[in-house]
């Protein structure tokens, strides 16, 4: 990754959204800011219009979901400066009560089937969001399939140790 | 010169008017696949349209997170079946990526061979379908044959034609033999001459390019909003390729050209696909050309399997044997997102790993499901013979979609 543009990304979010800014890591390489989840979509916003970093790319929306942690689910942005040619990637812890954050539909069209998805599979609530309903499940599933808390495993089946056969 | 009819954006909807219902699929002849879309018509100018996905949905996701490392590769075929080499590779890449491997440049070289011939094959599929659902059967029927040909190689290679799972993490299960050396070298031999009886049938041809051009056009402004990638991005104008933008698989040896459009119709995804095929085709020569020699797999024996004999007469081999087949190798922690140009765009892997058996998060992004979001947009306002061919040329493959 280009060291010049990182520390002009980093420093206009320091300067910006200091307070906001949970951690900033590198993990393989790939910039991953952790940032507080009301300010998701300015920061967001605020990079998209940037002049020299334009990221205006959404490549990719899920979340994860991580029941031993005090706020469980985790929302991830991986955005890219198609210009510049690198990428960030942004996350968003949400508790599991109260799963709600803002849509990014006004700032990115792609992002509808996208935040779709991510309900659909973790019940992740877009608020704004123009038509949250499922998209790949049925519509009368009652669940959230991607949670942890639904084991791949037919429950009742006592032959098999999942501390053997896996999660 | 026939009159092109332009998809009108503006069309307003009136009280007076009645309209009707129309459900296009979910198992249409005409869509290739399993959607639905109700649309709402006047006459024959679609008004509105709302789609229906997931008819195939088959979990992949939660899938992936209860199998080990190397059983994942079956699930990647299944997403786009049309280039199944292409997801098979971008997922091995993808753990290679997570436990840091070092993989030698011949089956970098290799790799790169098999991922152009089945975009060959995925842009095959796509482009003689415009054909078919333009009415011209003759092109798909001919080229075809050479698509076959492509089955046949992968056959050779792997033993399998459509679901491929062709090679392994670290590299390839066996070397390419000499008759798939051959097979491929006969290939390149024979795909120019193929391809340009195809591009003669239709590329120039009055009939078929007063149909495509000017139908479901799509900006580059809006695709890219909408988060297009691959052939159809390009189509628009946008000259995004993962493979020069983000090199893997030592593509940056190779030298090629990303082919653009400027509408984003029909006509220029037709186009771009097209060219794409002539560039595959002069990356594989030069993949032959420049092929290195040394091993066919890395230095992974904790995912590559070891050699038959050896599980059988060395401690060593039949531990790692023992530890790959039950699952019980060490993966680091870590969170990796990779992603290669499959034959629609960015096949992205976003992968989060916890250390144990299998990954603890895995992620696809396909690019069929975002971009197929704007297809209702694209066919406001035009016919419906004409949404049938937008969808055709943005290569629409369920698999993929619904994951």
């Amino acid at each position: 990754m280009n060291e010049e543009l990182k520390t002009i990304l980093l420093d206009t979010l320091k300067s910006t959204f200091g307070i906001d800014i949970v951690s900033v890591e590198s993990p393989y390489d790939f910039i991953t800011i952790t940032v507080k989840k009301d300010k998701v979509v300015e920061i967001v916003s605020h990079l998209y219009d940037h002049e020299k970093l334009q990221f205006q790319f959404l490549t990719d929306l899920t979340a994860s979901h991580y029941p031993d942690d005090k706020e469980q689910l985790e929302v991830v942005y991986h955005l890219h400066s198609l210009v510049n040619n690198i990428r960030v990637r942004i996350k968003a812890r949400l508790s599991i009560g109260t799963p709600e954050i803002a849509t990014l539909t006004g700032v990115f069209a792609g992002a509808n089937w996208m935040e779709r998805e991510t309900f659909d599979n973790l019940g992740v609530v877009f608020k704004g969001h123009p038509n949250l309903k499922r998209i790949l499940n049925v519509d009368d599933m009652i669940i959230f399939p991607l949670r942890k808390e639904f084991p791949l495993e037919d429950q009742v089946r006592l032959d098999k140790n999942d501390t053997m056969f896996g999660r | 010169m026939a009159i092109v009819i332009k998809s009108n954006n503006d069309i307003i909807e009136s009280e007076q008017k009645e309209y009707t219902t129309l459900n296009l699929g979910p198992t249409h002849p005409a869509t290739h696949g399993i959607f639905q879309n109700v649309l709402k018509m006047d006459g024959e100018i679609i008004v509105d349209s709302e789609p229906t996905i997931g008819y195939i949905h088959r979990a992949f996701e939660k899938l992936a997170e209860r199998r080990p490392y190397y059983q994942i590769t079956t699930l990647t075929d299944r997403l786009n079946y049309c280039s199944s080499p292409i997801n098979n590779m971008g997922w091995h890449m993808t753990v290679e990526k997570l436990i840091k491997a070092e993989i030698p440049k011949r089956v970098e070289y290799m790799r790169v061979i098999i991922m152009e011939l089945s975009r060959i094959a995925d842009h095959i599929v796509c482009n003689s379908v415009i054909g078919v659902d333009t009415g011209a059967m003759t092109g798909f029927l001919y080229i075809f044959q050479m698509r076959e040909r492509i089955y046949e190689i992968f056959e050779e290679i792997c033993g399998a034609r459509l679901t491929t799972n062709i090679g392994r993490i670290g590299g390839f299960e066996r070397d390419f033999s000499p008759a798939a050396w051959a097979k491929i070298n006969k290939f390149v031999e024979d795909f120019p001459a193929a391809l340009k009886e195809f591009d003669k049938l239709l590329m120039r041809n009055r009939i078929f390019m007063d149909r495509v051009i000017g139908c479901g056009p799509i900006s580059a402004e809006r695709a890219l909003n909408y988060g297009f990638t691959g052939p159809n991005l390009r189509a628009a104008g946008v000259d995004y390729d993962v493979r020069v933008a983000t090199p893997y698989s030592s593509y940056q040896d190779f030298d090629f050209i990303i082919p653009v459009g400027t509408g984003g119709d029909t006509f220029d995804r037709f186009m771009v696909r097209d060219q794409e095929m002539w560039e595959s085709l002069s990356i594989i020569k030069q993949a032959i050309q420049k092929m290195p020699s040394g091993p066919f797999h890395g230095d992974v024996p904790e995912f590559y399997l070891p050699e038959k004999a050896d599980v059988y007469n060395n401690m060593e081999a039949l531990i790692y044997h023992f530890k790959i087949v039950m699952g019980e190798i060490g993966v680091p922690k870590g969170e990796v997102y990779h992603s290669v140009e499959g034959g629609n765009g960015e096949l992205g892997f976003y992968m989060v790993s916890d250390g144990g058996r299998t990954p603890y998060r895995l992620h696809f992004r396909r690019p069929c499901f975002i971009y197929y979001q704007a297809y209702h947009e694209m066919i406001k306002g035009g016919l419906l013979s004409d949404a049938i061919l937008t969808m055709s040329s943005m290569n629409v493959i369920a698999g993929e979609l619904d994951a």
